[in-house]
């Protein structure tokens, strides 16, 4: 276990706090931005990095922390929408929320039995903590951005794990699912300006009402 | 009792009003003006001190007793706080929830105080301060339990002497955590921006200083010396915890304990004068991100200590 992945892994969490709280647009894209960044440096701080795992770790900081928020803002642009995350929870709530979903995934790491060697005492948590914090963000908040940024901070948590599930990731795996949140990315920016040409707001909650 | 910590309580005493000369001082500095000297608190007190009290005809006994119980109150928890990491046998187990209730003690005196002048806009400065230190409280015990956790101590003295820079890379990144949780407990509890600006002077916008707005002579005196010596109170759980690694004790400590206070002080004037003041439905927020990061701490505490 290296003191520098720990720090890593609670910036993470600390990343999380503040888009549970923010409330700004162009604030929460800036911090999933930098938890992408931080992602991307997790395999390099667990030490034992040979030259897959660089390039890897390279590749996610630049398509999580460059190019993604990139899109996200010209969505943002585009779509002339409030920068407000409106949302349907609070933000006090969401941050309590945000405890009540740490504590969950700590009990829960402290009751699985996890088969292979973990480098740190806290990964696995932490991205438990992750998705389930990406998955609230989803369900709690009203703008098709932050739905998108949700998925993304899910992501993270995913990938967070698969650090732990594997010390040694296939290559080709890690890539054709970073290509595939590219895609992903991609195709939501698309929608979002589709949504917001069609109906002038990209709030998903009277996206319920489109019956045919 | 030794002599250093007489010295250490002594030295709170005297100085803490000095805090708020240096606070002034650099913000008068930022915005590019001289600025008061750094005495200017001192004169302040010895000048309402000469004065007589104006008592409204509304108030009762709450009213007149206040002002000297909250100093008593704040006076006894500096008694407690002021020799711990100095004299490692001070204090008794669990002294760290009086100290944490003192502090409240004096809270409610003030509150009551505010209440009992039947003025709306202290009614409302009253419910503000509530409101602020019913979020705050949880983030000041919290990170009080992290350090008893950490240290396996429960006194005040017993925790910053358990703690050294063992202490500060075994338990993850804890100890950071709950050392900036205090900041914010500190900048909220003592009214300091981006929470409350201390020196507004619109009812509407002040929180601490509204409630006090009735009191005069003598008891601001009382009120205003209180508030200085809170300041420092607050100033040294954080500063002690930051200095807990140099693993210094005695004379030495208490040195740079005074210096570390006069470093925190100018960071809280250059807060106050690069932020600005949070609104009111925003600064709870704040509060409650700093509570955040004391559990966030309590887990890892937790976790890394088995």
């Amino acid at each position: 276990m290296s003191a520098s992945m720990d720090a890593v892994l609670v910036a993470l969490i600390l990343s999380d706090l503040v888009l549970l709280g923010s409330g700004r647009l162009s604030s929460c894209i800036r911090t999933v931005a930098f938890q992408g960044i931080l992602v991307g440096l997790l395999p390099l701080a667990a030490g034992d990095a040979g030259p897959g795992i660089i390039a890897l770790g390279a590749a996610v900081i630049i398509l999580k922390g460059f190019v993604f928020p990139r899109l996200l803002y010209r969505a943002i642009r585009e779509s002339a929408t409030s920068r407000e995350v409106q949302p349907l929870v609070g933000y006090a709530p969401s941050l309590l929320a945000g405890m009540a979903i740490l504590a969950g995934a700590f009990w829960l790491d402290g009751r699985l039995e996890m088969p292979m060697q973990i480098s740190s005492g806290i990964l696995v948590p932490v991205a438990l903590s992750m998705m389930f914090t990406g998955l609230f963000l989803v369900i709690a908040r009203r703008t098709a951005i932050n739905q998108v940024i949700g998925y993304l901070v899910l992501e993270n948590g995913i990938y967070a794990f698969s650090l732990a599930a594997a010390s040694q990731i296939p290559f080709l795996v890690e890539i054709g699912v970073l290509m595939d949140m590219f895609v992903a990315v991609f195709v939501m920016g698309i929608a979002i300006y589709r949504i917001n040409l069609e109906f002038d707001h990209i709030d998903s909650e009277q996206l319920t009402r489109l019956r045919g | 009792m030794s002599l250093v910590t007489a010295a250490a309580m002594l030295s709170g005493i005297v100085l803490a009003p000095l805090l708020s000369g240096i606070i002034n001082r650099t913000k008068a500095l930022f915005a590019g003006r001289r600025g008061a000297p750094f005495l200017q608190p001192y004169h302040d007190l010895a000048r309402l001190l000469r004065k007589h009290g104006v008592f409204s005809g509304t108030t009762t006994w709450i009213f007149r007793i206040a002002p000297v119980s909250v100093l008593a109150c704040v006076l006894a928890a500096m008694v407690l706080a002021a020799p711990a990491g100095i004299n490692r046998t001070w204090g008794f187990e669990g002294d760290l929830i009086l100290f944490a209730y003192l502090l409240g003690l004096a809270r409610f005196l003030t509150v009551s105080a505010a209440l009992d002048t039947g003025s709306s806009f202290e009614g409302m400065g009253a419910s503000r301060e509530v409101l602020y230190s019913a979020l705050a409280e949880p983030a000041l015990l919290m990170g009080l339990a992290v350090l008893a956790r950490v240290s396996g101590a429960m006194s005040l003295a017993g925790i910053y002497d358990g703690l050294g820079s063992t202490e500060w890379t075994s338990a993850g990144t804890a100890i950071p955590l709950v050392l900036v949780s205090f900041l914010i407990v500190l900048l909220a509890e003592n009214s300091r921006i981006p929470f409350d600006d201390p020196n507004t002077h619109l009812e509407l916008t002040m929180v601490h200083e509204v409630m006090v707005l009735d009191v005069s002579g003598p008891d601001f005196a009382a009120i205003g010396y209180g508030a200085s010596l809170k300041l420092w109170l607050f100033g040294s759980l954080a500063v002690r915890l930051a200095l807990t690694p140099s693993g210094l004790t005695g004379w030495a400590m208490l040195l740079a304990f005074i210096g570390g206070m006069m470093v925190l002080a100018v960071l809280v004037g250059i807060v106050e004068s690069v932020t600005a003041r949070l609104s009111l439905l925003r600064a709870p927020l704040l509060l409650a991100g700093a509570g955040a990061l004391s559990v966030l701490a309590f887990v890892l505490a937790s976790r890394f200590l088995g």
